[in-house]
């Protein structure tokens, strides 16, 4: 079987800029929302802009929820990017309280205006890493900036899953989780240069394991 | 650390190459804009922002190649405006890989383009661009409708108008009430220019800049004016502007983005170095 990367395809979001860093990488991917394709991939990436009630609504109504539990339950790699990133939490503040898919207890809230000068938050930021052993993290200097853009951010229950964590005004964040086999970002390693391409290259070195 | 200031190099393209408008008249050849980009990517720029000057349809395909070239060599954001009217269009840019797109007659003519692209793509692709020019008084109250800056030279107001069609049709809305109204509509960044300093190479508008800022919630990307880098730190010092665009310091060589980037930071501005 050749290795592939799934990226999921919920029409959300600018998925096309992840498949060409892999591509960059001599990785073959495929975007997808077929079941037998995701489930047979060696990796699953959950990308994603937008709101958090209209993409878990989305994911729903084309069936996927069940196809993400069942990479969990079977060990394969699912790695969160951005709004992917929240949805794997279990719950959301975003325009009223919605369900996540609950991967990772802890919740998703809104900056506020009262602790940051401007929402959303776009822009390079530094992330400080909580447990510098972590294989998505290796050769990347600790502090290093990434890009990100978001209005919303996560509050995992458990300390543990934080890998990464960064200071936004006065409010610090969960900016890489991590618990068994599912990883998220909340920034985008697909338009954070070179580190953002070293982070994709541990994943890959990750999946292939 | 903080969320870092940013540095963007604006490429104005036509059929795929780069050139900049001087006051949006002359324009001069200064390369391809893939390898212009991947340039500007290892000196350390934060974001891309390409223009497309020509903007007419039947030259769309080579924008779009160029976009799509774009997205699969650099891995930073890009933005991309020019000639950008309807939901389709935007879908268009999008989907050959642009993170952003930057609109601004259109939004005039139908701001609700703004809230439909937002509400399909989100707010944060969606930039509205501004072109707003002083309209000088001597006297506030001879404008009372308008939002009103005190200039630093005494005894002397504007206000500033937004110019549409690439600068060259006034509208006769006030510049900053018009940037309230489209972040309401969804805007998720504010590209501003100065049409009093485009071109002119002897830094941006700080009071428009700073109004903006100071009134908005969302990020003001300053542009118009950067002639040396001492202009950037203003604009970020003075002007509280949350990105810098410049174009024709980078593109002739005449100092690094790296280079302006360490002389911020000597300033106190954080930057991603």
């Amino acid at each position: 079987m050749t290795f592939y990367i799934a990226i999921i395809d919920y029409e959300r979001g600018n998925i096309k800029s992840i498949s060409k860093l892999l591509q960059y990488i001599n990785v073959k991917s495929i975007i997808t929302s077929k079941y037998k394709e995701i489930i047979n991939s060696n990796g699953v990436i959950l990308p994603g802009v937008g709101a958090f009630g209209d993409a878990m609504t989305h994911l729903n109504e084309i069936n996927l929820i069940p196809t993400i539990n069942e990479i969990v339950s079977e060990n394969i790699p699912l790695f969160g990017i951005c709004l992917g990133h929240q949805l794997l939490f279990s719950k959301s503040e975003e325009m009223g309280i919605y369900k996540g898919l609950d991967l990772i207890k802890g919740r998703v809230i809104s900056f506020d205006l009262n602790k940051v000068d401007k929402i959303p938050q776009i822009g390079w930021n530094s992330v400080n890493f909580q447990n510098k052993d972590h294989f998505l993290i290796q050769d990347i200097p600790n502090n290093s900036f990434f890009y990100f853009v978001h209005s919303f951010y996560t509050i995992p229950e458990d300390k543990e899953n934080i890998i990464g964590s960064t200071q936004y005004g006065n409010i610090e964040f969960c900016s890489i989780v991590s618990k068994k086999n599912i990883f998220g970002t909340q920034f985008h390693p697909e338009k954070s240069s070179k580190y953002g391409i070293i982070m994709y290259q541990n994943f890959i070195e990750y999946c292939k394991k | 650390m903080v969320l870092t200031k940013r540095i963007i190099p604006c490429l104005d393209v036509t059929e795929g190459r780069v050139v900049k408008g001087v006051k949006f008249l002359q324009l001069k050849d200064a390369g391809d804009a893939v390898e212009l980009g991947k340039i500007y990517d290892n000196q350390g720029a934060d974001e891309l922002v390409f223009l497309d000057i020509t903007a007419s349809s039947d030259k769309r395909k080579i924008l779009i190649d160029l976009v799509e070239r774009t997205s699969e060599q650099i891995f930073i954001p890009f933005t991309v405006g020019g000639g950008i009217r309807t939901v389709n269009d935007i879908k268009e840019i999008l989907r050959a890989g642009a993170d952003k797109v930057s609109l601004n007659t259109s939004v005039v003519q139908n701001p609700n383009v703004i809230t439909e692209g937002a509400t399909i793509f989100g707010s944060q692709c969606m930039v509205t661009a501004i072109d707003a020019k002083r309209v000088y008084i001597d006297y506030p109250e001879e404008a009372k409708d308008k939002i009103i800056a005190e200039l630093p030279n005494k005894n002397k107001y504007c206000w500033w108008e937004v110019y549409i069609h690439g600068g060259r049709t006034p509208t006769g809305r006030d510049a900053v009430k018009w940037g309230i109204k489209v972040q309401n509509l969804g805007s998720g960044e504010i590209l501003l220019t100065s049409m009093d300093m485009d071109g002119v190479k002897e830094g941006f508008d700080l009071e428009l800049t700073r109004t903006f800022s100071e009134k908005l919630d969302i990020p003001i990307i300053a542009s118009g004016g950067a002639g040396n880098p001492q202009h950037i730190i203003d604009a970020f010092k003075i002007g509280k502007a949350d990105a810098a665009l410049a174009a024709s310091i980078f593109h002739y060589d005449e100092y690094s983005i790296a280079e302006v980037k360490k002389l911020c930071q000597d300033e106190g501005i954080p930057m991603r170095l």
